[in-house]
């Protein structure tokens, strides 16, 4: 029984080994890049387009929405981040449809990765909104004695990112390959149906997280009190009783 | 018995105990979540978009803990490194 494809190993040279996770690395990243640098090669504002132009237009402003909703303001400036993260977790999870492929996420080494990517940026994205002194007075709130919390908060939620997507990608082949021991037929078919919609979940959890810490640190106490206020006090038009 | 014996016994017992409670609680609160979102997307239906998010958020959250708690019972049984330890010692006699 494999735990992940970092147990495949295609080809072997003294000490440097080709496994699974790298292969499949590589060709989701090839299928995107290489899908996106065909599919804008010919972009058109009328009103005939192509389906993929469609396609990549909804993910696109999808994203953009789902940013901003979680109050970040700019998201032009944060989707080159957040919107690979999503889309490398929600493809390498859509392509288990492909018999053979193992999801890369399936695996801790790639999955730390994406969450030392996330740890690396928060403070980045920090920094470069409110400057380094802002940015480290943010691990001072509400007291100073909240900083070694703070710290740790930093370290257990990278570890709980990284856990999270790894459990539930490993999971989800790990029962499949449970299953085809013991009903081989049909019920497989049902739980890489449910392995779908769990990676499609996890990959938006993924990025909604990320999204979520890099606007906790980009937060600035100017201008957020006041459309908060606002939409507080506006009365609730209540229109569904009856 | 055998260490081997004793390690195979405490790994396979602990791996279920693990799993089997460490997804009690988290059920629990996962169906708690579910049911207060569900009564708030009645009271409210305007502001779905929002519970909904939250509470797929929330979800993952509560559902990280039975997923360490899989995680663990896992290792225990697919990559034993107690086990391990013990099959290169017998190799080596």
């Amino acid at each position: 029984m494999r735990l992940s494809p970092d147990e495949i190993i295609f080809w072997q040279h003294g000490f440097f080994k080709l496994n699974g996770t790298i292969v499949f690395t590589w060709g989701t990243m090839i299928l995107l890049a290489v899908g996106a640098k065909l599919i804008t090669r010919n972009l058109t504002t009328e009103h005939e387009r192509s389906r993929w132009q469609n396609l990549l237009e909804i993910t696109v402003t999808g994203m953009m929405t789902q940013i901003e909703e979680v109050g970040l303001k700019h998201s032009e400036k944060f989707i080159g981040f957040l919107g690979t993260l999503f889309l490398f977790v929600a493809t390498s999870a859509l392509l288990t449809v492909i018999p053979g492929y193992e999801p890369p996420t399936g695996s801790l080494s790639t999955t730390a990765a994406l969450a030392l990517s996330v740890l690396i940026a928060v403070p980045m994205f920090g920094i470069s909104n409110q400057g380094v002194g802002g940015y480290l007075k943010s691990y001072l709130k509400p007291t100073f004695i909240m900083l070694p919390f703070n710290i740790i908060s930093e370290v257990s939620r990278t570890l709980a990112l990284a856990v999270r997507l790894f459990g539930n990608m490993m999971s989800g082949a790990m029962i499949i390959a449970i299953l085809l021991t013991i009903t081989p037929f049909l019920f497989p078919i049902l739980m890489t149906l449910l392995g779908l919609l769990t990676g499609m979940v996890q990959a938006y959890i993924f990025s909604i997280l990320a999204a979520v810490y890099i606007a906790a640190a980009t937060s600035t106490r100017k201008e957020k009190p006041v459309p908060i206020s606002q939409k507080l006090e506006k009365p609730q038009p209540n229109t569904h009783h009856g | 018995m055998d260490d081997t014996t004793m390690i195979a016994i405490a790994s396979i017992v602990t791996a279920g105990v693990t799993t089997g409670f460490g997804t009690m609680g988290p059920a629990l609160a996962e169906g708690k979540a579910v049911a207060t979102a569900l009564t708030s997307l009645a009271q409210q239906p305007d502001a779905s978009a929002t519970i909904t998010r939250t509470l797929f958020v929330g979800l993952a959250m509560i559902e990280s803990t039975a997923i360490y708690c899989f995680v663990v019972s896992m290792i225990l049984i697919f990559a034993n490194p107690f086990w391990n330890h013990f099959l290169t010692l017998t190799a080596a006699k």
